[in-house]
């Protein structure tokens, strides 16, 4: 192959730390251990480090409720992302967030959001606002194929075309939009055909295939970066698990979802790093001892850490809060 | 002291601000070529091609992104063509741009304001005439400036331009082409700070934006008879001044609240419940509330000018209160 061992190792070390926390947070979720709602990117994992490998540390994303794995992806510490599942003091917001709105403005993270098409609106900002900057930095917003149906992606795309924002779109498409399946509620096969609507290009590539998502996402970047204007990549994948953990999944059958455990984007890519003798059966094992390591550390981080006083819950509204009434 | 219009002095803020901060910039619909709808910004044509520009019919991006820009450390002023049109893109404001700071365990600063026209004019009827501050007073999250005169919209705007908050501003399309002196030195108007525009003994009114002007004109009336408005502007709604509305109900143990926009559930009622609840023992008589009728705008004037509150509303109200 064409890249280093340690470049094609680091994606699936990514992708497994993605894999590994989230099985963590599935599991604390059933014992009762996390409040809230958790959506899982088990399944995704490709598209999150792929994107993630071709962008600088200085560019920004977007995410979404479904962000756990574009904030490990980024270079979030999943000590504080467990901590913020908790709702510690120690999390990413302090308890204030929870899952859907973990972010670290510090690492260009500007937020999941837990609004569907939410952080299309605020990357073209950021677009906006390093075009005025002129920095040749980069903005990539993830959304869901649900998303692509609201009137944010409309407005979103139309708008960074105009102004040639350095973005790039990635479509995760991973079937369900909640319990809706996606091809009955979507009036095109590919949600990419709408990029010709934006006189931009758009790209439909296999979500599970971590090199089509790294180089197709590489080129669409370095288009942005050079002033070449946005791209529409929609990357087809699969939601292994419910929309959120405890969801019963009536609406689909086993069959289906194990069809799409043999396509695995991780299960793929061991094999293939295996197949082609980049990396060793102890090899592997030693990663992922590493990994589990890293998040047996991470939960206990957070279980150790501290509630927050109830009366947290009155600060960080505003920078100067002189005279407002809470 | 020079007379400039009110349109005028919010184009010096934004352009003296502009000069001396190259992140601040400025979009929305018709602004650029048009200087705004109503004319706003009328003195910023020609001016800083690069940073004023004219946006596609997009609000849900036009108030979004400049929750993006500011995290991106730039200071976005954006026009809302009419008040009205907020809720088109509203999510953008109530879920993104009034949470995230917060969600987030206050990380990041949004410096950015969203300003435009409200208010009631000319027959514009039920979607082009709302005043909807009440909204943003309610959900927590945005700051609020209404100035009602040229002096106060520059000194209001200026410091919003230096804030680090996110502030959204309501210019009543009737005030733009109203004149006022404002001082060619360089002045800043605090939040929270309201003026009393004209002592009185008898009873207080705590009015912003039209309603201001309304209620000065209701009290030179009321003079003649012998009763004497002490007329306060808020000029700030979040925040807003308790105290200077305490100390005016404690020397004249009445109150009106009067506001343009629906009495029901209006700013007057919070208000209104504040002052009972922290000087009832300075009040002589029932707090007393004027707001428009609580129906949509309607079109002929006749009936526009029936539901829209004014002077006489004061005036009546006022003269009840004192039992005559």
């Amino acid at each position: 192959m064409r890249y280093s061992k340690n470049f094609l190792v680091s994606l699936y070390q990514t992708m497994q730390k993605i894999r590994k926390f989230e099985q963590s947070a599935e599991q604390l979720f059933l014992e009762g251990k996390l409040p809230g709602f958790i959506h899982l990117y088990i399944g995704e994992e490709a598209i999150a480090t792929g994107v993630m490998a071709a962008l600088n540390q200085g560019d920004y994303i977007t995410s979404t409720h479904r962000g756990h794995g574009h904030m490990i992806a980024k270079g979030g510490d999943i000590k504080r992302m467990m901590a913020e599942l908790f709702g510690k003091t120690s999390g990413y917001c302090k308890g204030k967030g929870g899952s859907m709105h973990i972010a670290d403005f510090s690492i260009g993270v500007l937020g999941a959001n837990g609004v569907v098409g939410g952080g299309l609106p605020i990357a073209i900002g950021a677009g906006l606002g390093i075009k005025m900057k002129e920095t040749n930095q980069v903005v990539v917003a993830f959304f869901g194929d649900g998303a692509s149906n609201t009137g944010a992606f409309h407005e979103s795309l139309n708008f960074a075309s105009v102004y040639r924002l350095p973005i790039v779109f990635i479509n995760e498409n991973n079937q369900y939009a909640s319990t809706a399946k996606t091809k009955e509620t979507t009036s095109v096969q590919n949600i990419s055909d709408r990029a010709v609507s934006y006189s931009m290009p758009g790209i439909t590539i296999d979500g599970n295939n971590i090199i089509a998502v790294y180089e197709t996402a590489r080129e669409a970047i370095e288009r942005a970066r050079d002033q070449g204007g946005p791209t529409l990549i929609e990357a087809k994948t699969y939601r292994i698990k419910g929309h959120f953990v405890g969801d019963p999944t009536k609406y689909r059958e086993n069959i289906e979802v194990n069809k799409f455990w043999e396509n695995e984007p991780i299960k793929i890519w061991e094999k293939q790093l295996l197949d082609s003798k980049i990396i060793t059966d102890k090899e592997i094992k030693k990663i992922n001892e590493e990994l589990d390591a890293q998040i047996s550390e991470a939960i206990l981080f957070a279980e150790n850490s501290s509630d927050p006083i109830p009366e947290n819950a009155l600060s960080d509204l505003f920078v100067d809060d002189a005279g407002y009434d809470y | 002291m020079r007379n400039i219009s009110y349109a005028e002095a919010l184009g010096e803020a934004i352009l003296e601000e502009m000069e001396r901060d190259d992140t601040i910039f400025t979009y929305g619909e018709d602004v650029a070529k048009q200087g705004g709808i109503f004319g706003a910004y009328k003195s910023l044509l020609g001016k800083f091609p690069n940073r004023i520009f004219d946006t596609p019919i997009s609000e849900e991006v036009i108030y979004g992104s400049a929750l993006g820009a500011a995290l991106v450390g730039m200071r976005p002023v954006v026009e809302f063509h009419f008040a009205d049109f907020l809720f088109t893109g509203i999510q953008s404001i109530t879920l993104q741009i009034e949470k995230i700071r917060y969600m987030t365990g206050g990380q990041g600063k949004l410096h950015l304001v969203l300003r435009g026209p409200d208010g009631v004019s000319n027959s514009a009827a039920a979607q082009h005439s709302e005043s909807i501050e009440t909204i943003f007073m309610h959900i927590p999250g945005i700051k609020i400036i209404i100035p009602s005169t040229p002096y106060d919209i520059k000194g209001l705007m200026k410091t919003a331009l230096r804030s680090d908050d996110p502030i959204i501003c309501f210019e009543h399309k009737s005030l733009y082409a109203t004149k006022g002196e404002v001082p060619e030195e360089e002045y800043f108007i605090p939040l929270g700070k309201a003026e009393i525009k004209k002592e009185g003994k008898d009873i207080t009114v705590v009015s912003m934006s039209r309603m201001v002007h309304e209620s000065l004109r209701a009290a030179e009336e009321l003079e003649k008879e012998g009763i004497s408005l002490e007329v306060i502007d808020l000029r700030s709604l979040v925040p807003w001044d308790k105290e200077t509305v305490i100390r005016s109900v404690q020397k004249t143990n009445r109150l009106i609240v009067a506001h343009e926009t629906w009495r029901r559930a209006g700013w007057g009622a919070e208000i209104a419940s504040t002052i009972q609840e922290e000087a009832f023992d300075f009040l002589d008589a029932p707090i007393a509330r004027i707001g428009a009728r609580n129906v949509p705008m309607p079109f002929n004037a006749l009936m526009q000018n029936f539901v829209t509150p004014n002077k006489e509303n004061i005036i009546i109200e006022a003269k009840k209160l004192l039992g005559r």
